[in-house]
């Protein structure tokens, strides 16, 4: 019973000693913070690219707006996220020492261009004899947005949002480089701490990976009550 | 009632769709424009309301250039309903939402008015215990009764159809030629593209035959059937009858 005990011992130095499993709960929170935060950040500033993008003047060409909304999302999609938020934390928002603030901006300026594709191919998808109907009844343009292209593209958007939240938790596991002690930080200084680095990143692996096959299943159950409301 | 001068419309990649439409619809008329496919017909109905732009000509309704920029086509459209051929009804809202929510949004009647006219209106097409179902749930020919219901609605001075009966099944369109039939009646002024001679024949004060962005023919339901002028019409005639 040797190795038993050895695995024992190795999961008693990784997270009871000294209360340890504490640090990791603290690292998810601060997962958590940062991706909650960045996923407000990110609905908000994704809904309003995703109407620049879909602006169009008159005579059917985009706007300014909509190439403005193109400039943002190729940029954020051309570069890696690790270099944006070093970006944010040494030179657009070096002032600034607030570190859960800096990287939810990141990640929710970040996740905008991503959430501005989802909603706008969610309205898109919205059949185009909708706002006809709407438009030939004499609704403004925004009325038929308002009362009925954007109910319908709520249901399109919900479940490829929540994909898009999964993604930025995992994404978070980089604000260490910013001087967070998320799950991944955590793990990764227990590393060096008790010279074993199994315990601690399969450990916290572990952690995401409940996290997310959590958020997976209220995902799941949502969509499914989404698609019953359709033959109602 | 409506006036059409020399309209063209060009779609993107040298599509010449209308060629120079000329047309005058006196109010109480009942147009019916019937033509192969890729006619123009539907584009040229469409332009009407401006739902496509035209690429120039002119379009005056009830003495106003509805063409120019500066009119206000929210405006034009609350008096000129459209049907279309799939419908559209509003997949979120009940059907009662469906009939009211334009009368109410554009502030021409309290919501207690545009439920009690809607309510009349979906009686006349025996239709009012569907009030509170969703599209989804009806058949195609009740769908497009409450599509028609939805545009009278507003109290148009122009009801336009675009293929109404063309995505039902054959035993629905009956059901539909029925209530245009009555609204004929009621002396709507009508345009009404559709492949359904027989309605042509008995609800149209003129059939307009378009073919190749123009309109080739133009004459009384009887004399257009009886004695086709152009050669391209006894063709198409002679296949479609």
């Amino acid at each position: 019973m040797d190795w038993l005990n050895s695995i024992w011992e190795k999961i008693d130095a990784a997270f009871i000693t000294e209360n340890r499993w504490m640090l990791y709960l603290k690292g998810v929170g601060v997962t958590m913070e940062v991706a909650l935060f960045a996923g407000i950040i990110g609905i908000i500033l994704g809904t309003i690219v995703a109407f620049m993008k879909l602006s169009v003047k008159k005579n059917g060409k985009p706007t300014l707006l909509s190439h403005i909304a193109n400039i943002y999302i190729d940029i954020i999609r051309g570069t890696p996220s690790v270099l944006q938020l070093l970006i944010m934390w040494f030179v657009v928002l070096a002032s600034c020492k607030n570190g859960i603030l800096v990287a939810s901006l990141t990640f929710g300026i970040n996740s905008g261009a991503y959430v501005a594709e989802i909603v706008r191919a969610g309205i898109l998808a919205v059949d185009k004899g909708q706002t006809e109907a709407g438009r030939s009844l004499g609704l403004t343009q925004f009325q038929t947005m308002r009362y009925i292209v954007i109910p319908q593209a709520f249901k399109n958007v919900l479940p490829p949002l929540g994909n898009e939240f999964i993604v930025l938790i995992k994404e978070t596991a980089i604000v260490g480089y910013v001087g967070l002690s998320d799950l991944t930080r955590v793990a990764n200084q227990m590393t060096s701490k008790i010279y074993d680095a199994f315990t601690p990143l399969i450990g916290s692996a572990v952690v995401y990976f409940i996290i997310i096959k959590i958020l997976t299943i209220l995902l799941a159950k949502l969509e499914r009550r989404l698609r019953k409301s359709d033959n109602r | 009632m409506i006036i059409v001068k020399d309209l063209h419309k060009e779609f993107e990649g040298n599509n010449h769709v209308l060629r120079g439409v000329n047309y005058h619809i006196q109010p109480g008329e009942k147009i019916v424009v019937v033509g192969p496919s890729g006619s123009g017909k539907s584009t040229f109905l469409r332009c009407l309301n401006l739902l496509e732009r035209p690429t120039s000509g002119e379009i005056w309704f009830d003495g106003q250039k509805i063409t120019d920029y500066k009119t206000d086509i929210n405006k034009v459209r609350q008096h000129m309903g459209m049907v279309f051929q799939h419908f559209n009804l509003f997949n979120n809202l009940t059907i009662m939402d469906n009939i009211t929510l334009a009368p109410i949004k554009l502030k021409l009647m309290s919501e207690e008015e545009a439920r009690e006219n809607a309510l009349k209106l979906l009686n006349r097409v025996n239709l009012a215990e569907k009030a509170d179902a969703y599209p989804g749930s009806l058949s195609g020919g009740q769908k497009q009764r409450i599509a028609i219901v939805r545009s009278l609605a507003m109290n148009p001075k122009v009801m336009l159809f675009d293929e109404p009966t063309s995505a039902l099944d054959p035993e629905m369109v009956g059901e539909v030629l029925e209530v245009m039939k009555e609204l004929a009646d009621s002396g709507m002024t009508m345009v009404v593209v559709t492949h359904e001679m027989g309605f042509a024949r008995e609800v149209g004060t003129k059939v307009l035959f378009m073919d190749g962005g123009i309109i080739v023919e133009e004459n009384t339901p009887k004399e257009f059937f009886a004695n086709p002028r152009s050669a391209r019409l006894q063709e198409f005639l002679s296949k479609v009858l």
